[in-house]
């Protein structure tokens, strides 16, 4: 080696304004990622503290009392609590055949692929349409044109508590309609995912044995994609609690209880994003502790979907 | 060696041949079809919703639309330009402060500590913070920044607007960010470190560029989502029926105009002109969304190229 040459071959120190530049990154990076973790836990303290004078003055009761009275300074979240559990439940018990169904149909070999892949991309554009336009929709051509089919079902089950009152345009049904169309991407999307990813030894074995294609979907296929398919199913309930602009929109904002469908009713997301910009006062705390309810039932159900899904995963 | 069907052919083996009229192929056929109805079910609100902006917003569309200010409630004549410049403004107040803090953030979770315990636990905050509702960003915000008016004594503004956007779109771009870069092969980062880069200029010139495409997509689906939004925004950029002074700056701390605040608002309205203006500017939204959609899609497969 010629003495010359000697310093090619000498490892490089590195200058300390590059040994500042990279700590300084790392430490603006680890700073960056924070800022979830501080906006996660800023939003609950503040949720909460606007909630504690509301909490304090109604404990528990606020919870099933269902006046929501500002003249009189009086208020009980009850009816606005049953409705986002029933609209998000109701809507979930009819998006997830579609959705399920929807997401076989274009994940199993049935009609050619360019077919599946458009129905596939359509699904998915309906996620993007934004919640207010829904709304839009909802209010002047879907709720006019399922009204007819309300009313007969009030003239024919009168009798029955959940058709007891007459439809007169916002309520509960359409609301759990537009609800419908909103979670059901979200459930299509997932299943399609966990569907395709349920490997294909499977299917050839579950073939190769003799069974039909729904013999092999239904024992084989969807067993094996059930952990993917319910937790898209409680995301797609969070989602659906948590619903806003179409819901305020079409469900009439009603703060008497009803046991009725087809009456107007509330939810929690509904309720906030009417009356918050002009509460003041007790109100605004008692807005606080209706949104400190709508969050521990969201965050609840996300941290339970994650636990369903590890619990669920069938190993193969 | 016995068999359960006792269906046999002339030879006396067993007919192995498909029967058409057995309950359990007209069964899967019948499911098949089921399948197929809900499918079509599944789209028809798209079609419907789609073909009721384009039908009721499209024929509407006119020059005036993009250059005049709403009329007053009860009169006629106007447009909504002054709600497409909000939506703008708004949300790319939202991407300035959601795309540094989310890639770096992506970046910290991806390049510094894939699984040491912050790292899994800013994984957990991001995907709860993904399953906050919408409209807690905007109560959030309301409690924070439009209550105090720690805005230079400002309550309402589209800045909080924008903030509450960004609250939004946060956890999608640290998630796209993270699994872009995860997507990048370790080679590449073992090559730039071997040959003697620091770990920032690994990143910056090496990893990131890789993973542009992945981010980008995320990117622009945050975007869109963000610019249909409304529930962050009515009680914190609230609306305008004016422009904004954008030119001195003060638009920024005053309430804006939005397209999805003036549709909630205008939808509600009993005027019929109002109610039109929404179908319009539902068209105008739908098709920005569309496009940003269709914009990541083609960045997507620009990149599996």
């Amino acid at each position: 080696m010629a003495p010359d040459q000697d310093h090619l071959y000498r490892l490089r120190n590195r200058p300390f304004a590059e040994k500042l530049v990279d700590l300084g990154f790392k430490n603006i990076t680890i700073a960056l990622a924070s800022v979830v973790a501080v906006v996660l836990f800023a939003i609950l303290i503040v949720v909460f503290q606007g909630s504690l004078e509301s909490m304090g003055r109604y404990g528990l009761e606020f919870l099933v009392t269902s006046n929501w009275n500002p003249v009189d300074d009086e208020y009980g979240a009850g009816a606005a609590i049953y409705g986002t559990l029933l609209t998000s439940l109701l809507s979930l018990i009819i998006a997830v055949p579609l959705g399920v169904g929807t997401a076989i149909f274009i994940t199993e070999n049935i009609i050619p692929q360019s077919i599946r892949n458009l129905l596939g991309l359509m699904v998915e554009l309906l996620a993007a349409i934004p919640s207010v336009v829904l709304g839009l929709w909802a209010i002047f051509v879907m709720e006019p044109f399922i009204r007819p089919a309300l009313e007969f079902l009030h003239t024919a089950f009168h009798w029955l508590p959940m058709f007891s009152t007459p439809p007169m345009g916002p309520g509960t049904i359409p609301a759990v309609l537009i609800l419908v169309v909103m979670i059901l991407p979200i459930i299509t999307a997932i299943s399609r995912d966990s569907l395709n990813q349920v490997p294909g030894k499977l299917r050839q074995a579950a073939y190769g044995v003799g069974t039909t294609r729904w013999g092999a979907i239904i024992n084989v296929i969807l067993p094996a994609a059930v952990s993917g398919i319910v937790g898209g199913v409680m995301l797609a309930l969070g989602r659906a609690m948590g619903e806003t602009m179409a819901v305020t929109m079409i469900i009439g904002n009603s703060n008497n209880f009803s046991f009725s469908l087809l009456a107007p009713g509330n939810t929690i997301a509904a309720m906030l994003a009417n009356q918050f910009g002009e509460a003041d006062g007790s109100q605004v705390s008692s807005l606080m502790y209706a949104a400190f309810v709508l969050i521990v039932l969201t965050l609840g159900v996300n941290v339970m979907a994650r636990w369903l899904v590890k619990r669920l995963s069938l190993k193969y | 060696m016995s068999f359960t069907s006792s269906r046999r052919t002339t030879d006396g083996l067993p007919d192995l041949s498909y029967q058409p009229r057995a309950a359990r192929n007209v069964g899967s056929r019948v499911l098949t079809v089921v399948a197929a109805i809900f499918s079509g079910i599944a789209v028809l609100p798209l079609v419907l919703v789609l073909g009721y902006v384009l039908i009721k917003g499209g024929s509407t569309i006119s020059l005036n639309l993009f250059t005049e200010l709403p009329p007053p409630p009860g009169l006629e004549g106007g447009g909504i330009a002054n709600a497409i410049v909000g939506t703008l403004v708004v949300t790319l107040v939202a991407a300035l402060i959601a795309i540094p803090v989310g890639v770096g953030g992506g970046i910290y979770l991806a390049e510094y500590s894939r699984s040491g315990w912050f790292a899994q636990f800013i994984r957990f905050g991001t995907n709860v913070l993904s399953g906050v509702p919408s409209i807690i960003a905007g109560v959030f915000i309301y409690g924070t920044i439009v209550t105090s008016r720690v805005l230079f004594g400002n309550a309402y503004s589209a800045l909080a607007g924008g903030m509450a956007l960004a609250i939004l779109m946060l956890p999608t771009v640290i998630k796209t960010t993270d699994e872009g870069l995860k997507l990048v092969p370790d080679d590449l980062r073992r090559a730039a470190l071997g040959i003697g880069a620091s770990r920032f200029v690994m990143i910056a010139r090496i990893t990131l560029p890789t993973a542009f495409t992945p981010i980008a997509t995320g990117v622009v689906l945050s975007i869109a989502r963000a610019a249909g939004e409304t529930a962050p925004l009515i009680f914190t950029a609230l609306f305008s029926p004016y422009w904004s002074d954008l030119i001195s700056g003060d638009g920024l701390l005053a309430p804006i105009a939005s397209l999805s605040v003036l549709i909630y608002n205008f939808a509600i309205m009993p005027y019929e002109f109002h109610n039109q203006l929404a179908w319009s500017a539902s068209f105008v939204l739908v098709a920005m969304i569309l496009f940003l959609n269709l914009l990541s899609r083609w960045l997507g497969r620009f990149a599996s190229r």
